[in-house]
């Protein structure tokens, strides 16, 4: 039954799941960064005591409202959508995996939920202080929430802390804090809520740019420009900076998915930065799959030898590497990899062989086997490998990881100017007559929205075939349900996401012509 | 002072707080009970927003439980999230789906532009508010009647219907649980409108409806519950470890865990209570002794479905397939790593309360309704 896996299947599961992680990722990093506004907004509001704060933090709430719910109902589908299809998962590592899901609701989801109802009704009901409280409290618990499903997302990335258990027949937890702090999830966190910060700023000024170019508001405009102008500018510097350590961060623990980005086939000493390039199909070929090069790139010489090994004759490492090893840099070439995944694999077959007649001497033999470290180290972090049919299977989409990271780089480096400009026209007093930076702004609102996805897409397009890298490919991950089920359950949540996304553009687009309440 | 914690206590543990996660669910679908009412008892649209507006402050409460029921179960027992989610797939999928479309409505309906119009959003709230509550309550039948699924040497599920899941509407036990908490859904629903709107018409109705939603619930209540004590359950051999069926196994577990048995019936008393002082008293209160009530029996409902060598997930085309707490749990060490974090459960618990009672010191009115501030 599970030999048999049905592609089609695998991709329409793999399809339903990517169509909920875009439409949630469209909603939760609004929510992400404009409840740090309201926050910092209120907090002014509170010490100086003056109602045009208060009106202006209300305003942005009444957008806020129009957002959150949105991503809490998208956010439910993909909790459940790792048991609903993807079962085998679910059970190889739900010991490690279900964990932070857990603490997510616990610690953050109900921090969030209680304190967002003090803040939307409690203004007439509670104390000044104690609503601003609420508004901080949410903006914590949004963070807290995307922390730990940050750190799940790592752990798929970077598996750590934990033991395989022939019994079970699955990878079980032995070390929380080493899955807590993996250096990969802490990355990812603060790239991830620092972008949520950067794309709530630019929704922010973009607006405050429209009312200024339509001469209304000026004054509440003005005042979240200098809001939206101080944490967007800040945020969108700490988005660079961990951007950068979380590149090198993929460099060092999934380097074919860095080649893959850098689209860098062999490896090479005095590697340059491709700043922006254009690929196109050559007649060279890893297997069946077909070898890149550049029709055209702006290269910056030696720039990722320096960033990724500290000097320019450092060595950075191509998929070539990978692919077919490299012992001086003591790198196992896949079809090995795959041969000692089939040993790794043969070993638990023959446990559970040994258990169904219980041979008990042949159980202890190989419980010894699978509590070796050198075992571990050798075969069993391998695991994943014995359900690749083909070397090249292990390369992901080339095209799609360089596109969607360059992009990404490309749009971070323009949000820091422009949130310099605005901070810049504004201190100068002009920004209201300089409309061609209104425009600008406010035709930037989609921007940061994309670059966000792009950042989705290259981890998870980049991490390909795998669910857990080296451990579980996504096609051994995947329920065994009917693939028509899974066509209709997408065809569904497409309607509906999609009705629900035109709804709250037409709702928000309605308040903000509206206004402020006077 | 060192002291060693047991596998087999952490699973009992955790089964304890999957049971009070459970419970307070059921209680706080109150929520959905109420929306389900939205049709019918409300006289005009002022009532019917009042009516919105109350239950609204609370609907995130009920999803957040939710969600954290989810992720407690996947943590503790993810067997049971690997095998009932990946193979019950139709159950889960209407599920997940009667609450994402209740999510977006409150907040959508009464804004301007909202492209669907005010009915359809008020539609999603009905749609969940009725199917929610049914399909959980089919759903939890399960662990009592069983469900289609073998796993295999590794553990992977095999579901042995092609409706994956939705043939558990086929059993009239599970339709009995499903209408059981559907209906209690919309008592508890009335008994909190009751307690938290200001308007003396719509206390009178919703009191009228609380005779009417009583007794289906309480036929559907007591059919299952009688079916329940007289039929055969799945019961672990304690020797061989072996599924077994065994006669009258629900109602052994409540004589063999008395605790259990007067927790069950303090509950159907903390029920009935509540109705009781709302239609012969005009209590407001009734929500307290009726929620309570709620909470106790689904408590105590779980802990016969897993506790006292039961199977809480029974195969009944694989006995031996079938989930215990044992078998289906998280190791020792994700079970102790996850108790300490429970530990801060009652800390959380504090915050809602206090929350919860700012947010309800004041009674739903018409002049807030008719107010500048936030109103779905």
């Amino acid at each position: 039954m599970i030999e048999n896996i049905d592609l089609s299947l695998v991709d329409w599961s793999r399809a339903q799941f990517a169509l909920t992680a875009i439409y949630h990722w469209l909603f939760v990093p609004l929510t992400l960064g404009l409840s740090f506004i309201l926050a910092i907004m209120e907090t002014i509001y509170v010490r100086t005591g003056k109602e045009e704060w208060k009106r202006i933090t209300q305003f942005w709430m009444t957008l806020f409202g129009i957002n959150f719910a949105i991503g809490i109902a998208t956010g439910i589908i993909l909790e459940f959508e790792f048991g609903t299809n993807w079962s085998n998962y679910s059970w190889f590592v739900g010991d490690i995996f279900g964990a932070p899901l857990a603490m997510e609701a616990i610690l953050a989801f109900f921090l969030e939920s209680t304190f967002v109802a003090v803040m939307f009704f409690g203004w007439n009901k509670v104390s000044k202080k104690y609503h601003m409280v609420s508004t901080w409290l949410v903006a914590i618990g949004a963070s807290l929430s995307a922390l730990w499903i940050l750190v799940a997302n790592a752990w798929m990335q970077n598996p750590v802390g934990m033991m395989f258990n022939p019994d079970t027949a699955r990878n079980e937890m032995v070390n929380f804090w080493a899955i807590l702090f993996n250096q990969v999830a802490v990355d990812k966190f603060l790239h991830t809520i620092s972008s949520g910060f950067l794309l709530a700023s630019m929704f922010v000024l973009g607006i405050s740019a429209w009312f200024l170019l339509r001469k209304r508001e000026d004054l509440l405009a003005k005042r979240s420009i200098l809001v939206a102008g101080v944490f967007g500018l800040l945020s969108s510097l700490l988005v660079a900076f961990t951007g950068d350590g979380s590149a090198r961060r993929v460099s060092k623990v999934q380097p074919v998915k860095f080649a893959s980005m850098e689209a860098l086939y062999e490896g090479k000493n005095n590697a340059g930065l491709i700043a922006f390039g254009i690929l196109k199909d050559t007649n060279k070929k890893i297997g069946e799959k077909s070898v890149k090069e550049f029709a055209f790139k702006i290269e910056i010489p030696g720039l990722l030898s320096v960033l990724t090994g500290g000097d320019k004759d450092a060595y950075v490492q191509g998929l070539a590497d990978h692919m077919f090893g490299n012992e001086k840099l003591g790198i196992i070439s896949v079809p090995d990899k795959i041969q000692r995944g089939i040993v790794a694999r043969d070993a638990l077959t023959s446990y559970k062989r040994a258990k169904l007649i219980n041979d008990t001497a042949q159980i202890e033999a190989l419980k010894g086997v699978f509590n070796d470290k050198d075992f571990h180290d050798k075969y069993f972090r391998y695991f994943g490998y014995a359900s690749i049919n083909k070397p090249e299977d292990v390369i992901p989409d080339v095209t799609i990881s360089f596109y969607s990271f360059h992009f990404m780089v490309i749009l971070g480096f323009l949000f820091i100017m422009i949130f310099s400009a605005a901070l810049y026209l504004l201190f100068r007093g002009t920004i209201a007559d300089k409309r061609w930076f209104l425009w600008i702004a406010l035709l930037s609102i989609p921007l940061p929205y994309v670059a966000g996805e792009l950042g989705w897409i290259l981890t998870e397009v980049g991490r390909q075939p795998w669910i857990i890298q080296d451990m579980m490919t996504v096609s051994k991950a995947v329920s065994q349900i009917s693939t028509g089920s899974v066509i209709t359950t997408f065809i569904l949540f497409a309607v509906l996401f999609t009705g629900l996304l035109i709804s709250e553009i037409s709702i928000m687009v309605k308040q903000i012509k509206t206004g402020p309440k006077h | 002072m060192t002291f060693t914690i047991s596998h087999l206590f952490l699973q009992h543990y955790w089964w304890i707080i999957i049971s009070l996660l459970a419970s307070f669910l059921v209680f706080l679908m109150f929520v959905q009970g109420g929306q389900s009412l939205i049709y019918s008892l409300p006289q005009n649209n002022l009532q019917k927003k009042m009516i919105v507006n109350s239950l609204g402050r609370k609907w995130e409460f009920t999803f957040t439980t939710l969600v954290t029921f989810g992720g407690a179960f996947f943590a503790s027992f993810p067997l049971f999230y690997a095998t009932s989610f990946g193979g019950a797939y139709w159950v889960w999928i209407a599920i997940l789906f009667s609450f994402t479309i209740q999510a977006i409505a409150y907040e959508f309906r009464s804004k301007p532009n909202n492209v669907f119009g005010q009915k359809t959003f008020d539609l999603f709230l009905f749609l969940n508010g009725s199917l929610g509550p049914f399909l959980i309550g089919v759903a939890v039948a399960t662990f009592f009647t069983g469900a289609m699924f073998s796993l295999n040497r590794m553990n992977q599920v095999h579901w042995a219907t092609p409706w994956y899941g939705l043939e558990a509407l086929l059993n009239v036990r599970n339709l009995a649980l499903g209408f059981a908490v559907l209906f209690l859904a919309r008592i508890n629903g009335l008994l909190y409108i009751i307690n938290s709107v200001d308007d003396e018409s719509l206390i009178k109705r919703s009191v009228k409806r609380l005779i009417t939603n009583s007794i289906p619930f309480l036929i559907f209540f007591l059919y299952f519950i009688v079916s329940l004590l007289v039929s055969k359950g799945f019961a672990v051999d304690s020797v061989t470890g072996n599924i077994i069926i065994e006669k009258f196994k629900y109602l052994h577990n409540f004589v063999e865990m008395p605790v259990v048995l007067v927790l069950f019936l303090a509950g159907v008393i903390g029920v009935l209570s509540g109705i009781g002082i709302t239609i012969l008293k005009k209590s407001v209160t009734g929500i307290w002794f009726s929620g309570a009530g709620t909470i106790l029996s689904v408590f105590s409902l779980f802990l016969i479905a897993g506790f006292n060598g039961t199977s809480f997930y029974p195969s009944i085309y694989d006995l031996q397939s079938s989930l215990t707490i044992r078998n289906a749990s998280s190791s020792l060490f994700t079970l102790k790593t996850m108790m300490y974090v429970s530990f801060i459960m009652p800390f959380v618990i504090a915050y809602i309360w206090y929350a919860w009672k700012a947010i309800n010191r004041t009674k739903i009115t018409e002049g807030e309704m008719n107010s500048d501030g936030h109103a779905y």
